[in-house]
C-alpha cells in the first residue's frame, strides 16, 4: 500500500454494439471528456477531474462486454519487475507497444484465472484536469452530464476466483479487503481487493462462464451527487438496474446502470479507507444480500446472472 | 401519440398493450407485467431472448454473443431490442430456458480479440 507498485485502476476498454450512439451516450449522459479517436476507430474519453489522456475506450463490437482492464503502476522499472514476477509465477505476458492506445506507452498484457485480460502500463501522457495544476479554482460542473470525478474500479465475474485472487495479493500487491462465503462457509463467491487505501481496485464474483464483465465504476463525491446521477439517468431514459440505495460491503452509496449496449456501470460515493494491517471483512452467504444492497437486504437476479 | 400493438407470450397466454414506440420487454415493464426476464435491456446480457412466432417488428442490432445471425433470421431475438409493427406472440427462450435455440456459433470461443 506505500503506492509504490501498482498505483490504480486506469483504463478500461469497453465493448459496444454501436459506437456513434455511444459515443454521444459516454459524452452527453456520463459527462466524460471526448478525447479522439484512433486508427482503429476506437473512441477515447477521461473525467474532468482525471490527468492523464484517457481512462475509458470504446470498441466497436457484435457483442457488448470488457475487452481488458488496466492499472498504472509507478514507473518502468516497476513494469518491468513486475512483469519478471508475473514470469516467475508462471503467467504468460504480452508487450503491447507503446502508441497502441492512444498517448499510453507499453503495456504488459496478461490474462488472469478468471479469464480476464489485465494490463499494467508506467505512462499516459498527463494532459492535466479540468482545472490543471498551477493555482486551480474548483472545478464547478455546468454540464447536464453526470460527471464522475473518476474511473474508479470493476467487478469481474469469472471461474477460477482462487487462481485470480492468489494472483492479485501475491505478485501486484494487492490486499484484501472484503469477501463474501459461499453455503459451506470456506468457499469465496467473492472478494474486493485494494492496491491502495480505497476499499476496493478490482472485484472478483466466482461465475461459470469466464470473462464476463459486472460493472465498471465511476467515483461520485458525494450521495448528494448519486441522487443528481439518478435524475440524469430518469431524464435521459438511461436502463437502471438498481439504486440509488448502499452496499453494505465498501459502504458505498450506489446506482448500478447500463450503457447503452448493455454494459453495466456503476456510479458510487462513499467507501471507507483499507490500510494493508486491517482483518478483511467476511459476509456469510446467509448476510449476503444486506452485503451487497443494504437497504433491500436481499440479492436481486440481476446481481448474480446479468454480465456481459 | 403512437400506436398501441398486443404482445402476448405463449407459455402463460398473458398479453399486454404495447407502444411502437416502447420495445416488448420495455412495454411488458410499463404495465409491471411479468413473464419475460428483465436484464440490461440494451441488448448486450441475453436474458429476455424470446422467440416471436407471429407477427412483425422492428429491431436494433443485438449482441451476437447470444442471438446469432441465423437465429435473428429465424425470429429469436432480444425482446428489448424489438419494437412492435403488428400484434405479436412469442414464446420466452431467456434466462432458465436459455440454450433452447442456442447454436454452436454463439459460444465464448468466438469472442474476438481484443486489440
Amino acid at each position: 500500500m506505500a503506492m509504490t507498485g501498482v498505483l490504480r485502476p486506469g483504463h478500461a476498454q469497453i465493448r459496444v454494439l454501436d459506437i456513434e450512439e455511444s459515443v454521444k451516450w459516454y459524452t452527453d449522459v456520463m459527462g466524460l471528456k471526448y478525447q479522439g479517436r484512433d486508427s482503429q476507430g476506437r473512441a477515447y474519453f477521461k473525467t474532468r477531474a482525471e490527468r492523464d489522456h484517457n481512462s475509458i475506450i470504446l470498441r466497436q463490437s457484435d457483442r457488448a462486454g470488457m475487452d481488458f482492464f488496466g492499472y498504472k503502476v509507478l514507473d518502468k522499472v516497476t513494469l518491468a519487475s513486475l512483469e519478471k514476477q508475473l514470469n516467475e509465477y508462471g503467467v504468460k505476458t504480452e508487450r503491447i507497444p507503446a502508441g497502441e492506445l492512444l498517448e499510453t506507452g507499453e503495456r504488459v498484457r496478461f490474462q488472469i484465472p478468471t479469464g480476464h485480460m489485465i494490463e499494467l502500463y508506467a505512462d499516459k501522457t498527463a494532459v492535466g484536469s479540468a482545472v490543471g495544476n498551477s493555482s486551480p479554482d474548483m472545478d464547478i460542473i455546468d454540464q447536464p452530464g453526470i460527471t464522475p470525478i473518476r474511473l474508479d474500479h470493476a467487478l469481474i465475474y469469472g471461474t477460477d476466483l482462487d487462481g485470480a485472487t492468489d494472483l492479485f495479493t501475491k505478485v501486484l500487491g494487492f490486499t484484501l479487503v472484503e469477501r463474501v462465503k459461499l453455503e459451506d462457509g470456506q468457499t469465496d463467491l467473492g472478494v474486493w481487493l485494494t492496491c491502495s487505501a480505497k476499499a476496493h481496485d478490482i472485484a472478483i464474483v466466482r461465475h461459470g462462464e469466464p470473462g464476463k464483465l459486472h460493472h465498471v465504476s465511476f467515483q461520485l463525491g458525494s450521495w448528494e451527487q448519486v441522487l443528481r446521477a439518478a435524475d440524469i439517468m430518469s431524464k435521459n431514459r438511461v436502463s437502471i438496474d438498481i439504486g440509488p440505495t448502499r452496499h453494505g460491503i465498501t459502504n458505498g452509496t450506489t446506482i448500478y446502470f447500463f450503457d447503452p449496449s448493455g454494459n453495466r456501470l456503476e456510479t458510487f460515493a462513499g467507501g471507507y479507507d483499507h490500510y494493508p494491517d486491517m482483518e478483511p471483512i467476511t459476509w456469510s452467504w446467509e448476510e449476503v444480500g444486506r452485503g451487497i444492497f443494504y437497504h433491500d437486504r436481499k440479492l436481486n437476479d440481476a446481481f448474480l446472472s446479468v454480465v456481459t | 401519440m403512437g400506436q398501441y400493438y398486443t404482445v402476448t407470450i405463449a407459455e402463460t397466454q398473458e398479453s399486454y398493450r404495447c407502444l411502437d414506440e416502447r420495445s416488448v420487454l420495455q412495454g411488458m415493464e410499463a404495465l409491471g407485467k411479468k413473464g419475460i426476464p428483465v436484464g440490461c435491456r440494451q441488448g448486450g446480457c441475453g436474458v429476455c431472448k424470446v422467440h416471436v412466432l407471429e407477427g412483425s417488428y422492428d429491431k436494433r442490432v443485438m449482441s451476437r454473443a447470444h442471438i446469432s445471425a441465423e437465429e435473428e433470421a429465424e425470429g429469436c431475438v432480444l425482446s428489448c431490442r424489438i419494437k412492435p409493427t403488428s400484434d405479436l406472440r412469442l414464446s420466452v427462450v431467456g434466462s432458465m430456458k436459455k440454450t433452447v435455440c442456442r447454436s454452436p456459433s454463439t459460444t465464448d470461443a468466438s469472442l474476438s480479440q481484443p486489440t
